[in-house]
């Protein structure tokens, strides 16, 4: 299992996966606000999206974890 | 003229503010988020106070409780900056009705000037070169095809609120069109509130010129030459220039006769500024209006040594301009380069504390900046965090001093732009001066995966 950390302290823009679905490497899973720009957070690796840990418009610091794949 | 005025921002610019007020003896109101409650300008101004919590919606943007705390500290005026709310007709026009003056031009024109393609069709109107394009929104992508099939590849599809590029896109034939269009509707809808979009032709690698103008209450426009800002990153600027290293003294005189005329045919008053796009063979044509203080501002106060902060306010004021066109005279060439807080590469943005600072110093370079040593950059804010501006007797000296002070520029901490900007101002185009707003992309870029692939 890994876990997707935040690059960078932002907000959840968006989530742009749901629990279950399948992933693959490099495939945008969050995209994070910060400083007026949207940050895209992909997958390291191939994988089936196991838990969110975070929701949209929530404030989060750099290497906080945003969701787990399995 | 005012005893105290709010200023309604943060940053480089309230600090800025803050020093002409000094200089007029007008006492000064900050306002800050709870981010930013060590900010330089809150300790500089004469009174602070906290407007809310972080994100924008809740702090600076908030203008009942902006209102609300001009009010209750006996402000007189209101000096909106730039960004946030600078250019906000709601804003303006809540100040009037809270018996306030609200230091810019009328809710009317922001209003007209706000939406593009208002603003498209009063400067077709007034006589000002447009670009080709449609007056009316699209309807659906349908409507949109149809529209670009009329005007022909490439165009440029943008959003009518929009800003900061944002919604805004190059466009090479229907299927990228089909691709684009609804997903910069939707973003044009979440960042202004208002979806409304159309086209124009795109104008192939052109320069990026701009009127500065300054208006008073009784009909006297006075331009205040140009400033060339062709460098630029996600349709933002980074350096900018005046006067402009392009243009001929022929086509300088026409833009300030289309900039004059297009500020009197809107009964524009306080500071402003008239944008244009100039293609190769030195046709312009209008982009828009800026209906406030521009970031780029210093340039023009460099060659011309005028406060443009103070002139905004004494018009407020109420006065009338202390000079006609024929005082103006313009001395040397300046260069600014906007310093941000992001990866020079990715340009992606680098939040954190600042460790360490270091300005340099020399004659002709002048500082605007909202950081010291312990700084926090938060990620809730625009990267930019400061300013430096380079005046010479002629543009290589300009650009000497720039180059100069940028390697003795030191920021500990964050990673900058500043390796980008050295790079830019150090590059034969650049110093030769013929860039235009495709440099990064075909220049900068490339060199850099050059760079990283050795």
């Amino acid at each position: 299992m890994t876990k997707i950390k935040a690059s960078m302290a932002g907000t959840v823009w968006k989530i742009v996966v749901s629990e279950g679905e399948e992933v693959k490497a490099g495939q945008d899973v969050v995209i994070l606000e910060s400083m007026k720009m949207e940050i895209p957070i992909s997958a390291e690796s191939d994988g089936v999206v196991k838990r969110i840990i975070v929701q949209e418009g929530m404030f989060v610091n750099e290497e906080d974890d945003l969701l787990e794949i399995e | 003229m005012f005893k105290k005025i709010l200023i309604a921002n943060r940053g480089e610019i309230a600090r800025r503010i803050i020093c002409t007020c000094r200089k007029l003896n007008i006492q000064t109101v900050a306002i800050y988020s709870e981010a930013d409650a060590q900010s330089l300008y809150v300790k500089e101004a004469d009174e602070a106070y906290l407007v809310g919590k972080p994100p924008v919606a809740q702090s600076y943007l908030n203008i009942e409780k902006i209102i609300e705390i001009a009010k209750e500290s006996h402000a007189e005026a209101i000096h909106p900056g730039y960004g946030l709310l600078s250019e906000n007709a709601t804003f303006a026009q809540s100040c009037l009705d809270a018996g306030l003056t609200f230091i810019g031009p009328s809710p009317e024109v922001i209003a007209s000037m706000g939406s593009k393609l208002e603003a498209r069709k009063k400067m077709k109107e007034a006589g000002i070169p447009i670009i080709e394009g449609m007056d009316i929104a699209l309807e659906n992508t349908e409507a949109a095809c149809q529209a670009a099939e009329k005007i022909g590849y490439p165009i440029m599809l943008k959003a009518s609120a929009g800003g900061g590029g944002i919604g805004m896109q190059r466009i090479d034939n229907s299927d990228q069109l089909v691709k684009a269009y609804e997903g910069n509707k939707k973003r044009a809808e979440s960042f202004f509130g208002d979806g409304t979009m159309y086209i124009e032709k795109l104008i192939e690698d052109p320069h990026h010129v701009e009127i500065q103008i300054i208006a008073d209450s009784y009909g006297n426009v006075v331009p205040l030459f140009e400033r060339e800002c062709s460098i630029q990153r996600r349709n933002q600027k980074v350096v900018e220039e005046a006067p402009s290293p392009f243009i001929s003294e022929a086509t300088r005189a026409k833009m300030q006769e289309a900039a004059v005329r297009a500020a009197k045919y809107i009964g524009y008053t306080n500071a402003g500024t008239i944008e244009f796009l100039v293609d190769s063979k030195q046709n312009f044509y209008f982009l828009e209006v800026n209906t406030r203080l521009q970031v780029e501002h210093p340039v023009t106060e460099e060659i011309l040594g005028l406060d443009l902060v103070a002139e905004q306010i004494k018009i407020a004021a109420g006065e009338s301009l202390s000079f006609q066109r024929e005082d103006i005279e313009r001395k040397g060439h300046a260069i600014e380069v906007r310093i941000y807080a992001e990866d020079p590469k990715t340009f992606f943005p680098s939040p954190g504390k600042i460790t360490g600072l270091q300005l340099p110093q020399g004659p002709g370079i002048r500082h605007e900046c909202a950081i010291e040593a312990g700084t926090v950059v938060t990620p809730f804010y625009d990267p930019m965090i400061a300013k430096l501006i380079a005046w010479g007797k002629d543009r290589d000296e300009a650009c000497k001093r720039l180059l100069d002070a940028l390697h003795h520029y030191k920021v500990g901490g964050i990673k900058t732009n500043i390796p980008m900007l050295i790079e830019t101002v150090s590059h034969e185009l650049f110093l030769k001066g013929y860039p235009t707003t495709s440099f990064v992309e075909n220049y900068y870029l490339p060199k850099i995966q050059e760079i990283k692939s050795k």
